[in-house]
């Protein structure tokens, strides 16, 4: 492969699967809390 | 059909609304829906085709633009009005209702079409262990599988090497449907999408494994900047993040109407959009690390044995699975996962259906899902298991998804920002419980660019498939089954609106009552209220 499209593989990589990773880690840090969602105040992302 | 589930509502109380038990099981449900056969077989040569490496940046921002929000519209609608399309629709606004009806009837199209791709790649995974296609893959497909007619047409000449696994599919996703939200679709999708990722994730292995695979990552991730400059790049990279969430049809409308009244919505939205993008990702990946082991093994280019659709997934695939080592392991796997990635977009797909009903008449899940999914099995046994069954779907397949899908979403998107004025209220209430709050950016994503990039990608389709017959199919086949199908949707849908809501059915519902007036009180109110007073 050539450097150029190793460093797209990387990027690309990196960008959707790491999204999905903060979206996860988003999502993990305010559980599901039956009738009683977020008492505090959301973080913005 | 003679059973009347009509009278099965009795004086009892009414039945509450089904949610999903947990918001993972909605997530992974959503996901379910939204990896299907085009992620695996669609985003490889799209993005081969549209600048390789370089896609990126497009299909990035038509995710951030165009995906994601369309997405948290659609969840903001369902959620608020907790109903069907139809029904969803109706509660933001009277006269929005044949926008949902519109949104059920596209479904019927591909639900019908869908069983049947569904249905041969069963019979390529079972192929798969005896390479069942010899050396010629392609005349092997058209001629002994499929039997295709030379002319496109409409004949009823049965094939029953696909007429039973299509039923089988029906058997399968009917049995789904009758056992509901959680015993049906929050299990199966527990169990499918799973299991599709391991087998996707076995099969990308493997095929990294081949020789070659390094030549066609090198085709598929080497960036051509220039493509940047081309709009059809930027439209390719819209078009396809638009079909790839199944955003605009119903389907996340009628999924997140089964939440419960508390749920992060925008949170849970991002984890389902990367998610897909994921997944086609990895696709893309698997896919061109086998294309390259075929360029190498028949000594040709990549770009002359790149393709996709049909032709990647029943022509190619099996080219590769017949040269590679254990090809047919690799063959199981990668039409194995297509299996299981239809099923689970196809059973989202036909809930939309079944809920639309459901609400409007007031039925119990088993009667409603018997009537509605029985009728459209039937329809898609008499269509598609035939010799005209390929023309029939490729014409279906592109019209309903041109001016079905995307020409919904544009009137939808045009109706409730500029017609209704009720962004801002929808944006009130997905900001309500969600952990990523939305701004006026969101307002101008969704009313301004979408809008604008919808009607670009509607224009350039009204103009090709109007200057050239599609697939080179006769001007009638394509008249009745493509143009003329995608005007009946909309009479349809204008027509099934016209049908007044029973007393039985959910429009009255005191669940949904008593959780609009807790909205209203927190200052949730409809806009247009005195306009529809009066």
């Amino acid at each position: 492969m050539t450097p150029a499209a190793i460093t797209m593989m990387i990027i690309a990589l990196l960008t959707v699967w790491g999204g999905l990773g903060l979206a996860l880690w988003n999502l993990a840090r305010h559980p599901e809390d039956e009738e009683q969602l977020p008492e505090e105040m959301p973080h913005e992302l | 059909m003679t059973t009347s589930p009509a009278g099965r509502g009795g004086t009892a109380a009414p039945a509450r609304r089904e949610t999903f038990s947990s918001r993972k099981l909605f997530i992974l449900s959503a996901i379910g829906s939204a990896v299907g056969l085009g992620n695996i077989w669609r985003f490889p040569y799209i993005a081969y085709e549209n600048g390789g490496g370089a896609f990126l940046i497009p299909y990035l921002v038509a995710l951030l633009c165009a995906g994601i929000p369309l997405l948290f519209l659609d969840y903001s609608i369902g959620h608020r009005f907790r109903g069907s399309a139809p029904l969803a629709y109706r509660r933001l606004h009277r006269a929005a209702e044949p926008i949902g009806w519109w949104q059920v009837l596209i479904c019927f199209v591909i639900a019908i079409y869908y069983a049947a791709i569904i249905a041969w790649a069963a019979m390529y995974t079972w192929f798969s262990l005896t390479k069942a296609w010899g050396d010629d893959a392609q005349g092997f497909f058209s001629n002994d599988f499929l039997h295709t007619a030379d002319q496109a047409g409409l004949s009823f000449d049965f094939v029953s090497k696909v007429f039973f696994p299509m039923l089988a599919v029906w058997i399968v996703v009917i049995v789904i449907m009758v056992a509901g939200v959680n015993k049906g679709i929050s299990r199966a999708n527990a169990v499918f999408l799973p299991l599709l990722v391991v087998m996707f994730v076995v099969l990308v292995v493997q095929a990294l494994f081949l020789d070659g695979a390094m030549v066609g990552l090198n085709a598929f991730f080497t960036p051509d900047w220039s493509a940047l400059a081309n709009p059809g790049v930027w439209a390719a990279a819209f078009g396809h993040i638009f079909f790839s969430l199944s955003v605009a049809f119903g389907i996340m409308v009628t999924y997140s109407s089964y939440l419960k009244r508390k749920t992060d919505l925008t949170g849970s939205g991002m984890v389902v959009a990367f998610a897909n993008s994921g997944f086609e990702l990895l696709a893309g990946i698997g896919v061109f690390a086998a294309l390259g082991f075929m360029s190498v093994a028949s000594g040709t280019a990549v770009d002359e044995v790149a393709s996709g659709g049909i032709g990647l997934a029943f022509v190619a695939f099996p080219t590769i699975v017949s040269e590679a080592p254990f090809g047919a392991v690799l063959g199981v796997l990668f039409f194995g996962s297509l299996v299981f990635a239809g099923l689970t977009s196809l059973v989202s797909i036909l809930e939309v259906i079944v809920a639309a009903f459901q609400d409007k008449l007031g039925w119990s899940r088993k009667g409603a899902t018997l009537v509605v999914t029985i009728p459209i099995a039937l329809i898609s046994l008499i269509l598609f298991p035939t010799t005209t069954g390929l023309q029939l779907l490729d014409t279906s397949d592109a019209f309903v998804n041109q001016f079905g899908i995307l020409a919904c979403a544009l009137v939808a998107v045009i109706v409730i920002s500029a017609g209704l004025g009720s962004l801002p209220r929808l944006q009130q209430h997905l900001n309500k419980s969600s952990t990523i709050k939305l701004g006026a950016g969101w307002r101008i994503l969704v009313g301004g660019i979408v809008p604008v990039v919808l009607g670009y990608l509607l224009i350039n389709e009204v103009q090709t498939k109007s200057t050239e017959q599609y697939s080179g199919y006769p001007a009638w086949f394509n008249g009745v089954f493509g143009w003329g199908m995608a005007g009946a949707l909309i009479v349809g849908a204008l027509l099934l609106s016209l049908i007044p809501w029973s007393e039985k059915s959910k429009l009255k519902d005191p669940e949904y009552e008593e959780f609009n007036a807790a909205a209203e009180l927190e200052g949730d109110i409809d806009n247009n209220k005195k306009e529809v007073e009066a």
